[in-house]
């Protein structure tokens, strides 16, 4: 369990750890938008919403792949962005966004997807920002062709930016984005251990305060599994952190009906209280669609904030349970490979002893399948070189096809939206 | 980029079918789904895979010479990211006549609007789709007279 809340200065985890104290899920948008205008009556929605919630700036997919000079051409010719350029923008303009809203009770955290995070992250510590987001796996595989070991190298060095800031009272805070990877189709033991590992990581080059993610799956049990195992490798191995867990919403093939994306949110604000998680990150009812409005955003952030306020944690019943059990022989089968967890990670992809389902990056091996099971629990098809037992194949053949492809992919899209009716979230124009 | 899991229906021979994301986009299910698409109607498929910097489409499609070229984007950019690597492509007089179609979630505000899926086709697309436009691709497809997987 973390100690002290706030100890070291870490404003994002000091907000967290006090919420928790209360007995309050903290909420959080996935919210970002070009203009710095809309931006900043982004952040004060979110802050005035009913809800204990925390601002985000999401960053634009150039700046993302380190393409600042797309990024500045889109601001000059006003072109609509999916995110906020911060590298792009001065640092004026984004203290001016910021000014009188962000602080110890409203921390503000950027959210972005670089596997070439370092520009990023001076621009955020030069507006006083301190917290952020990756890892050196979960913003390289899922988020383009950087090779996975420039990205741990480009992670070492952005992990350090942040922590050479400390000690100026301002401590940094990042979470793992390991607990996501593609958003869909991976074994919670997988993402529970990558999302550890990308904890342990960021502790190793001088990060303390530290959350780390899960995202929702296909089955509430068994994301209540993951979030206590989660809980559980995480007080036995990352020691001298402060850490919390953060839920997402879920984070593949959205339903496309106003009513069942709800449905599907308040489920993730049950899972997350049931399972104690600290935070939860919304979805929108426009998320199949396109990039959900500020009222949207805070739709949602009230809507799941409702819905845990309705909820109360349950007790798990079993500690070593199956996730627990992979995901804990995948932890140390890769912290065997070296101290140094960067290079034990790089062993453990180049070796196959992790290996995500469906992702095409050279740098993972590419031999695991996964498949929903008749009670919605995610399982492995194929375990590949993965250091776990092998799997009794499935009888049934194994070919995927398009249509097989985006039937397994709809599975919760078509849960939510069939207890919903179908009637679709309203499109806009643009 | 890996290929994916093996599809029901491999193809190799015949001219190659180019499908690559968008130099921003670094989504993927989707590039996964239309390659196991295209195959099923018969294409050799060369995917490039996500974040495809435009020199290096235009790299594969000389080294190619593909009888197709598939772009997918939906991450939002795909207006913006289409119309400079489309430019790019007919740039290259080995390139000004290789049918290149686009589609997916190309505006960040849902559907795209009548004057830039004109922009897209001005500058030398031959087709645009949007999200949920699959049949109108699959009967597109068919004039390349492929045999399709049954
Ligand atoms: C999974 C997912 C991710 C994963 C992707 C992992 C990976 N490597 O693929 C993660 C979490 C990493 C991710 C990241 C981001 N994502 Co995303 N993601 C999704 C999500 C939830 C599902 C996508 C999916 O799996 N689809 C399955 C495939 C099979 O379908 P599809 O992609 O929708 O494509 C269909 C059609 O569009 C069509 N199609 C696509 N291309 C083409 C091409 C042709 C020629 C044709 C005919 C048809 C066609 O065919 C498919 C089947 O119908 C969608 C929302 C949703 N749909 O629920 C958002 C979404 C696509 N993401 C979005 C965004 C913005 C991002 C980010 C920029 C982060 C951000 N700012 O929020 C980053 C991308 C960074 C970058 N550099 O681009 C937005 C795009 C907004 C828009 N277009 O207006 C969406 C819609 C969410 C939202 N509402 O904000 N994402």
């Amino acid at each position: 369990m973390s100690t002290a809340p706030g100890l070291r200065g870490d404003r994002f985890g000091a907000f967290v750890a006090a919420s928790r104290d209360r007995g309050e899920l903290v909420v959080q948008p996935r919210m970002g938008f070009g203009d710095p205008g809309r931006m900043r009556a982004g952040l004060a929605a979110t802050r005035a919403a009913d809800a204990t919630a925390v601002g985000t700036i999401t960053l634009d997919s150039y700046t993302r792949v380190g393409d600042h000079r797309a990024a500045r051409g889109a601001v000059a010719h006003g072109t609509d962005l999916n995110g906020y350029p911060i590298v792009a923008r001065s640092a004026d303009q984004t203290r001016a966004v910021l000014d009188r809203l962000e602080g110890e009770d409203f921390p503000v955290q950027v959210r972005h997807g670089s596997a070439v995070p370092q520009d990023i992250f001076r621009a955020l510590l030069d507006v006083g920002l301190t917290a952020s987001e990756g890892g050196p796996v979960s913003y390289c595989l899922p988020y383009g062709r950087t090779p996975l070991s420039e990205s741990v190298a480009n992670w070492r060095e952005g992990t350090e930016i942040l922590s050479g800031a400390d000690g100026t009272g301002r401590s940094p805070h990042l979470e793992t984005f390991g607990g996501c990877m593609l958003g869909q189709l991976c074994p919670p033991a997988m993402l529970v251990a990558i999302s550890l590992l990308e904890g342990l990581f960021f502790a190793q080059h001088g990060v303390l305060g530290v959350s780390l993610s899960y995202a929702q799956q296909t089955s509430p049990e068994q994301d209540r599994e993951a979030v206590r195992a989660l809980r559980r490798l995480a007080s036995e191995f990352l020691r001298g952190a402060e850490w919390h867990v953060v839920l997402y919403a879920y984070m593949g093939l959205y339903p496309r009906t106003a009513e069942g994306a709800r449905s599907l949110l308040r489920q993730a604000a049950r899972t997350a209280v049931e399972a104690g998680a600290e935070r939860l990150i919304v979805k929108t009812e426009a998320e199949a669609h396109r990039i959900p409005t500020i009222e949207e955003n805070v739709r949602a952030l009230e809507d799941a904030a409702r819905a845990a306020e309705g909820t109360r944690p349950v007790a798990g019943a079993d500690p070593d349970s199956e996730t627990y059990t992979e995901a804990r022989a995948l932890v140390e089968a890769v912290l065997e490979h070296s101290d140094d967890v960067g290079t034990a990670l790089l062993r453990a992809f180049s070796r196959g002893h992790l290996d995500v389902p469906f992702c095409l990056h050279p740098d993972n091996a590419g031999r695991t399948r996964s498949f929903i099971d008749d009670a919605g629990y995610l399982r492995w098809a194929d375990t590949g070189a993965l250091p776990l037992p092998p799997v009794a194949r499935r009888s049934r053949a194994d070919a995927v096809t398009s249509s097989s492809l985006l039937s397994t992919l709809s599975y919760m899209e078509r849960r939510h939206d069939s207890r919903a009716g179908r009637r679709p979230a309203p499109g806009r124009n643009g | 980029m890996r290929s994916i899991p093996k599809g029901a229906s491999p193809v190799d021979s015949g001219p190659v079918t180019v499908l690559s994301g968008t130099s921003s986009d670094s989504h993927t299910w989707n590039l996964v789904f239309l390659q196991l698409l295209l195959e099923e109607a018969g294409h050799r498929v060369a995917n490039i895979g996500p974040c495809v910097p435009d020199r290096l489409l235009v790299e594969e499609c000389l080294a190619r010479t593909p009888g197709l070229v598939v772009v997918s984007s939906v991450n939002g950019h795909g207006y913006d990211d289409g119309l400079r690597a489309v430019r790019e492509l007919r740039a290259q007089p080995g390139l000004a006549r290789v049918p290149a179609v686009i589609g997916g979630k190309l505006g960040v505000n849902g559907t795209l609007a009548p004057d830039r899926v004109r922009d897209l086709l001005d500058a030398g697309f031959d087709a645009v789709f949007a999200d949920g436009d699959t049949e109108a691709f699959t009967s597109h497809l068919s004039r390349f007279g492929l045999r399709a997987a049954s």
